[in-house]
């Protein structure tokens, strides 16, 4: 019931009977506090919720590290002993899962739902509750996940859990329930987040930023969304079937019964490909706002770069089935989807050569946040090269299931993914906490990485050429080869690569402690910026923009500093970042009013992850889950969207405010 | 725009789980065929109240642009009636078959029947529920935005229910497997 969220221009009902909060429910004063950990657990703030989910993500970025830290120690040596076979599946399952689902879409939920607004010129975003829900249904989903390592072990079927090898038969215990319950709900709030952002970047840009003024980024989240919005609900499908199968005895992936074994897969992957893209393209947008800040120059061919970016996101839904070259569908099908996935490689290269080109005669700026974004183009770019080999069937056959495939997606993941989002965190630290990243302790933070990166997953390279198996929990050498295809050396590479990446990381968690201890306050536009969002304070005000901006170019922020000098066509700086966010202050809009706080999003997820764990344990606890859900629901939708004047501590004073959060349209 | 949106999604959903359905509904190694146990007439009278619930649910729509409250109440449940109705003779339906020998879990035709049918009951009965929280918000005067609006998107996603319905009955009745 998104609608309360817009303002009602024509609301006579609401005039007449004002709703105050504790005759919608009768029990509770909404949440008013500005600090304190109600602020944080209550809040409808998309800064709030953007910082939020990137604790979280950091939080499961460590986790997931330390599964991958076990995984490359068991493999250092032969006959490894560190893990059991069982705790080895666990372990790889789990380190997937937590890395796709609960590092990386989340810490790309982080930028979006922080830099969105901001960049767009906006207030909030279009539904501050749903954003919320969003976020408490992936804390939601991620505790159930985690919660199987302490009752009775986790998913151990890989992050695509290929079903009937899921079933109740192969999979006894209770780890795939929790997988599947976990990510069904961490969906279901990526899907709702998904939709308010779409809503808010086609209603909620500033004035006169047309679609085509709008920054790189915003675009590419934009891309992501769409992938989102219409590739969760077939995930949904396929683990509603295999809860339905695991919890009630339904037949889907009963072979017995004669059911279709590629089924899971078919559902599995046309959620799981467009995935990748979700991973992936938020990184390019990122790096796409970092290469020309620190080139100081625009951005080489912007129409190419956004529509090479929506080509990627179209296409990436059809080409799902190269992961399936190995299932025998048949010549047709494997030609259509190979060439399907040769094609993607045009768009994607057309990309990186805008940002080389972007860079091309730039006067570059060599700072941590370019160094990852250089990081990213030259890793990218080796995992996209192998990727292609993927496409090519004939070599996929040979490469399936192998190392070589892990080498790939790390590359793209890790060099391409992980490498934006730092570059991310080093650009836009001091904008979100108004302190810089130590540049000095962030080389060694990149360089480690880089080192550490190649030599992980480089040599995965030749052992998978070579043979070894993914997935496989011991080698032995006996059976290891000779001279320089030796499985032992290259896999000891690896691991001691591993623990440098570690080392790299630890690093950026030290760099974080140091600058939030010690560090230099940051000034209004360290970078010599060029969106919106440096148009303000850093940290920004709650209310983001003293005046919403009125857009006239690409680059707006820019274009206020600089213009072009008439006589020798070059461009002139007229003013600093400073000065145009003092006038900002100084012209500010009289009446500003945010939506706020809530309790319902958190009780709604709380309603939510007892259904879940019900499916596990049993009717009554589903019935009382259902039952918050749906008392919460009704205080959801009956609350205002914005309090009255005496829910706030102390009593505001009624006055003329607008409603507005920012303008529509 | 956000429920165009979710409806988009929603069409994935369904399309994944008809796709399910169009998979499996042949193949029966136990229990009773489908053309054993479907009671064409039956089904068909219940799809039809489904359909005039649409009709009825255009009325209360316009109601509200009108800003007729009393006619929208009376659209809205007569409405929330016809979809009460429906998912009635759904349960009905459900426990006839059941009691000819056709369990959720006897076999892959049943399985996927039950579930493609029983997620557009849900939906129905969430829609059913909203129309009447939407009857009773309006004669509280408790509404929260702009009633018109509220009233069509609630409208939009009961038509959408509708019309997957349309494609459930032509495909899992009509067409004999």
């Amino acid at each position: 019931m998104a609608i309360i969220e817009r303002p009602a221009p024509t609301a006579p009902i609401l005039l007449r009977a004002p709703v105050t909060p504790s005759q919608s429910m009768g029990i509770v004063r909404r949440p008013v506090t500005s600090t304190g950990w109600k602020s944080w657990v209550f809040t409808v703030d998309h800064k709030k919720i953007g910082i939020m989910y990137g604790v979280f993500a950091m939080f499961f970025f460590i986790v997931g590290g330390v599964e991958a830290l076990l995984i490359r120690l068991q493999l250092a040596a032969p006959d490894g002993k560190i893990l059991s076979a069982d705790l080895y599946n666990q372990m790889f399952t789990m380190h997937a899962t937590t890395m796709i689902f609960l590092f990386a879409m989340p810490m790309a939920a982080a930028f979006a739902n922080y830099f969105l607004p901001l960049q767009l010129g906006a207030r909030d975003v279009a539904f501050p509750r749903l954003n919320a829900l969003g976020l408490w249904l992936l804390v939601a989903g991620g505790l159930i996940l985690n919660s199987s390592w302490f009752l009775g072990g986790a998913a151990d079927g890989g992050w695509f859990m290929y079903s009937p090898n899921s079933g109740p038969v192969f999979s006894p215990s209770n780890g795939v329930d929790f997988w599947t319950l976990g990510v069904q709900i961490a969906g279901f709030g990526s899907l709702i987040g998904s939709i308010n952002l779409i809503v808010t970047i086609l209603n909620m840009r500033a004035p006169g930023m047309t679609l085509m003024k709008m920054p790189v980024f915003c675009w590419m989240i934009l891309v992501v969304q769409f992938l989102l919005v219409f590739s969760l609900p077939v995930i949904t499908v396929a683990l509603v079937l295999l809860t339905f199968q695991r919890s009630f005895g339904a037949t889907f992936f009963d072979v017995a019964q004669g059911a279709d074994p590629l089924l899971w897969q078919h559902l599995f992957w046309i959620f799981g490909h467009p995935e990748v893209y979700v991973l992936i393209l938020p990184a390019f947008g990122i790096i796409s706002e970092v290469l020309p800040t620190f080139s100081r120059k625009p951005l080489f061919g912007y129409p190419f770069v956004v529509f090479s970016g929506a080509s990627i996101g179209l296409v990436g839904f059809g080409v799902w089935s190269h992961h399936m070259f190995a299932t025998g569908l048949g010549p047709i099908s494997v030609a259509a989807f190979s060439i399907a996935t040769m094609a993607i490689a045009i768009p994607t290269g057309v990309k990186i050569f805008n940002w080389t080109l972007t860079m091309w005669g730039g006067k570059i700026w060599y700072s941590t946040a370019m160094k990852f974004a250089i990081g990213l183009i030259v890793l990218f770019t080796i995992g996209g090269l192998s990727g292609v080999t993927h496409a090519v069937a004939p070599s996929d056959t040979q490469q399936t299931d192998t190392y070589y495939i892990v080498a790939h997606f790390h590359y793209v993941l890790f060099g391409g993914m992980v490498f934006g989002l730092f570059s991310g965190f080093y650009y836009w630290w001091p904008k979100v906490f108004g302190k810089m990243l130590n540049e000095k302790l962030g080389g060694w933070n990149f360089w480690l990485m880089v080192i550490g990166m190649n030599m992980t997953f480089g040599p995965m390279h030749i052992l998978g050429l070579q043979g070894q198996p993914r997935r496989m929990y011991v080698w032995t050498e006996a059976r290891a080869g000779e001279g320089f295809f030796n499985f032992g050396f290259w896999n000891r590479v690896a691991s001691l690569g591993s623990l440098i990446l570690a080392i790299g990381i630890l690093l950026f968690l030290i760099n974080v402690v140091h600058t939030t201890r010690k560090g230099k306050p940051a000034p209004l536009d360290p970078w010599d910026a060029r969106t919106l969002e440096w148009i303000t304070t850093s940290p920004p005000k709650e209310h983001n923009f003293d005046r919403i901006p009125v857009v006239h170019h690409l680059d707006d922020f820019f274009h206020r500093k600089y213009q072009e000098d008439a006589t020798t066509g070059t461009m002139v700086q007229i003013a600093t970042g400073e000065q145009l966010v003092r006038d900002e202050e100084a012209n500010a809009d009289a009446h500003i009013h945010l939506p706020s706080p809530s309790y319902w999003p958190i009780a709604i997820a709380i309603g939510v992850g007892t259904l879940g764990m019900g499916v596990v344990y049993g009717v009554p606890i589903m019935i009382v889950g259902v039952l918050i859900i749906l008392g919460s629901s009704f205080g959801f939708v009956l609350e205002p969207s914005v309090a009255d004047d005496i829910d706030y501590d102390p009593p505001m004073s009624g006055g003329q405010d607008t409603k507005e959060l920012a303008p529509l349209g | 725009m956000a429920m165009w949106l979710f409806l988009g999604s929603e069409c994935l959903l369904f399309g994944g789980l008809i796709s399910t359905y169009m998979l499996y509904r042949g193949r029966i190694t136990q229990g009773p065929r489908p053309s054993q146990i479907f009671d064409i007439p039956f089904t068909s009278v219940s799809s039809f109240v489904l359909l005039m619930s649409s009709l009825t649910m255009v009325l209360a729509v316009t109601s509200a642009q009108r800003k007729d409250n009393v006619r929208t109440k009376l659209w809205l449940t007569i409405t929330a009636l016809l979809g009460a109705t429906f998912v009635g003779g759904q349960v009905y339906e459900f426990t006839a078959f059941y009691n000819e020998g056709l369990g959720f879990t006897t076999n892959l035709f049943s399985s996927s029947f039950y579930t493609l049918t029983g997620f557009h009951g849900v939906h129905v009965t969430v829609g059913v529920i909203m129309l009447l929280s939407l009857r009773g918000i309006i004669s509280k005067d408790k509404d929260t935005g702009d009633r018109p609006e509220v009233v069509e998107l609630i409208g939009l996603y009961w038509h959408f229910v509708d019309i997957v319905w349309i494609i459930i009955f032509t495909l899992v009745y009509l067409i004999p497997a």
